[in-house]
């Protein structure tokens, strides 16, 4: 045994706390406003109404897994026609990449519910301990009571927000005033109280304390989004060419312009970004696109009487030509490009078929299975019968009563076991199964043949609504 | 290609082992690894007191908490079983004719009788109770009952079953064998008379001939058109279906041999409820009468 002295490298890397300045400009104003909207949207679409008639929720988005429907406003999906969540899935896809190869990671910059909530923590936490340099001076400074003060507040207001954020969850689950009521009086199911108290824990872990380690480290995204952009993605990067080489601005005298670049190192768009990153070491993996640094950056240029947009929206392309001096190209160019082109019309296809599906969809269902054990029965008088089960759908709020007919070129005849006349209710919002028989008379063609074609036909007695499924009809065919 | 050891003044020395001049480094466990294993040995030592653990000759010991799966599957059963108490308690009392008009009762006695017949009936009958053909197990699809067809019917055949000496008040008819009555010459007339009644073809003459042996020998029973006759289990002789099958071949050797076709009683076997329940589930595969 030779032991070393020598401690074995650490594997693990202490976290550097970052604390975003605020910052002022046109990304930020930007930002605020889909952060409203973002938010607005959440918590206030369990509450819209949407009246669909009786004994149907009147909740506009709703889904109600017990019942295992999904409503949103004036489409009512059912378990089978998941084809629909299944296709928007695709579309929310397909969107991402055609977002991410025309616009880099705007997803994550704005959108994002992560960056949305992690702002929103920011705001509060701003409001509470201040600007940077109060929050850095708070965070070094040994406890005391002012120190216990502002982080119970703020850690009050976060937990606020994020029962805010779980509470608004499962009202998409339920019906939000009967949820609400019940979570007021106690009574609410106990499933309700575990998704609150979940994920109020994780937004408030999320968004107050993982915040940029989320992005860094859990989120698959940023590991992805490498393969949609390329060299003409328009995304935020620093104009190397007009910056380097970076230097302190000599208080009373403007440098020469060969002897610096535009860039004095101020450190404003360090000091701004929500994930501590310095943008000027180029693209790299921690980066969301927030563009507060160009905001940052452009009000230093202001003040110095440089040109805005030292750090900006740009291609990689951009920075080459511009360092050549040759001719940019256009922002139209650089968005209309065979991929993007691509997933838009996929994403359109995907979405054009979805809405032909909407309004081709029948609100009767029938689904037929033939029973195949046997697959034929003789009967007394040599005539030939088959059995099919029948599943009826009714997606109205009503019962409705539904005529089941047949039509074949071989003289088939139908009957409905259990009911005297070929009709059947169906109960509002329900499925009903239903066996019919089939009989071919003894000796007639459908009776001898193999296999004989056969539709049947739902018609709603009280309309004009009818659908039909084909099927066939087995003979003994000797 | 020869490698040199790559032993640097780092490794913690081997075990001494060596294959081939291959030596094995003497690597701690790593810590996690280790304290992992002996929470294992805790939660073992704990579990096999708990809960049955040690095999002894007929069982394990019981654990101190009790835990036992059989107990868990007996408790399952019951449960299912009171809820279903007083919907079989209905169907007991229920007259057998009206249950069909009943929804409730009716959607019961179907399920329940559908997992009755797979576990009991299916054997003979088939799991799609369409029976085999030409063998003797009846097709219940049909429309054609040797002893009725209702749902009364249908329950008195299978609480009692068909040709056992166990219930006295099974189904029982016997067809004689009239091989040791008829001539061949004479089996070969009636036969042709069968085939020309159920409308097959046949010889004219030896069926007229047949008509006379039938008239005496088999009108009895199966009635002077062939007709059947229900009380006895006589088939009727002028339809499609044959439990037997119905070529010429077929009725030879059922008119020589005779059929002695059997069915358990299941009175002893099931519950009244559950023979209820088959019975409505039999009467509705679409030949119930």
């Amino acid at each position: 045994m030779t032991p070393t002295d020598a401690p074995p490298p650490s594997l693990y890397a202490p976290r550097e706390p970052v604390f975003p300045r605020r910052v002022k400009g046109y990304f930020r104003t930007l930002k605020w406003w889909i952060m409203g909207v973002t938010l607005g949207i959440y918590y206030i679409t369990p509450w819209l109404r949407w009246d669909r008639g009786p004994n149907l929720p009147d909740q506009a988005v709703l889904i109600d897994l017990s019942g295992r429907r999904f409503f949103f406003f004036m489409i009512e999906i059912w378990p089978h026609e998941f084809y629909f969540v299944a296709g928007l899935l695709i579309m929310a896809g397909l969107g991402l990449f055609l977002f991410t190869s025309a616009l880099g990671r705007v997803w994550c910059g704005y959108a994002c519910p992560q960056t949305v909530w992690t702002d929103l923590f920011i705001l509060v936490e701003r409001w509470v301990e201040g600007d940077r340099n109060a929050r850095l001076r708070l965070h070094r400074q040994a406890w005391n009571g002012e120190k216990a003060r502002k982080r119970l507040m703020k850690w009050a207001v976060w937990l606020l927000i994020a029962m805010a954020t779980g509470g608004a969850w499962v009202f998409y689950f339920a019906d939000a005033p009967t949820l609400l009521r019940g979570l007021v009086t106690g009574e609410a199911h106990p499933v309700a109280w575990a998704f609150i108290a979940g994920l109020t824990a994780t937004t408030f872990v999320f968004g107050g304390f993982m915040r940029e380690q989320i992005c860094i480290y859990a989120c698959p995204w940023p590991r992805i989004q490498a393969a949609m952009m390329d060299e003409d993605t328009i995304t935020v990067a620093y104009r190397d060419w007009r910056g380097e080489p970076r230097g302190k601005l000599q208080k009373g005298a403007i440098a020469p312009a060969d002897a610096h670049g535009d860039c004095i190192d101020c450190m404003a768009c360090v000091n701004v970004c929500p994930t501590g990153i310095d943008i000027r070491d180029g693209q790299q993996l921690a980066c969301i696109t927030c563009a507060l640094c160009i905001d940052a950056c452009d009000d230093t240029m202001a003040k110095i009487g440089k040109p805005r947009g030292l750090i900006d929206y740009l291609a990689l392309t951009d920075e080459v030509a511009e360092r050549a001096g040759t001719a940019v190209k256009p922002v139209w160019k650089h968005i209309l490009r065979p991929r993007t082109i691509l997933y838009t019309v996929l994403w359109g296809g995907v979405g054009l078929g979805l809405v032909a599906a909407l309004f081709l969809r029948s609100d009767i269902g029938l689904h037929v299975t033939p029973v195949r054990n046997p697959t034929f029965v003789t009967l007394s008088d040599g005539a030939i019968r088959n059995t099919y089960d029948l599943r009826l759908l009714n997606k109205h709020g009503g019962a409705r009563e539904f005529a089941i007919s047949l039509t074949s070129d071989a003289g088939l005849a139908l009957t409905l076991e259990g009911q005297a006349a070929q009709t059947v209710t169906v109960p509002g919002n329900a499925t009903t199964m239903q066996r019919i028989y089939v009989v071919a008379p003894a000796g007639s063609r459908a009776a001898g043949t193999d296999r004989t074609d056969l539709r049947l036909w739902v018609a709603d007695l009280g309309n004009t609504d009818r659908i039909h499924s084909d099927t066939i009809f087995n003979g003994k065919d000797d | 290609m020869s490698r040199k050891p790559t032993n640097k003044p780092t490794d913690p020395g081997t075990t001494g082992h060596i294959w081939d001049g291959i030596e094995e480094l003497n690597n701690p466990l790593p810590r996690w690894w280790l304290w992992t294993f002996y929470a294992c040995i805790l939660f073992a030592l704990i579990y096999s007191v708990l809960y049955p653990a040690w095999p002894l000759l007929s069982r394990a010991t019981p654990g101190l908490l009790g835990y036992s799966t059989r107990d868990n599957v007996a408790a399952e059963i019951q449960r299912f079983a009171d809820a279903n108490g007083p919907i079989r308690a209905r169907l007991e009392a229920a007259d057998l004719a009206a249950i069909p008009a009943d929804p409730e009762l009716n959607q019961y006695a179907t399920s329940a009788g559908a997992a009755v017949f797979r576990t009991w009936c299916a054997q003979c009958h088939g799991s799609g109770a369409a029976g085999v053909q030409a063998s003797g197990y009846p097709n219940l699809l049909d429309d054609d009952w040797l002893w009725g067809g209702d749902i009364a019917n249908i329950h008195t055949t299978i609480a009692h079953g068909i040709r056992n000496t166990t219930d006295p008040d099974a189904r029982y008819s016997e067809m004689p064998k009239f091989g040791e009555l008829l001539t061949p010459d004479e089996i070969a007339q009636v036969v042709q008379h069968v085939l020309a009644i159920s409308g097959q073809d046949h010889d004219a003459g030896l069926a007229t001939a047949g008509a006379t042996l039938f008239a005496d020998n088999c009108a009895s029973c199966h009635g002077d058109a062939g007709e059947g006759n229900r009380d006895l289990g006589a088939p009727v002789l002028t339809d499609a279906i044959w439990l037997y099958g119905g070529d010429a071949v077929a009725l030879t050797d059922t008119i020589t041999n005779a059929r002695f076709g059997v069915m358990p009683n299941w009175n002893t076997r099931l519950s009244e409820a559950d023979l209820r329940a088959v019975a409505v589930y039999v009467h509705g595969l679409g030949g119930g009468e």
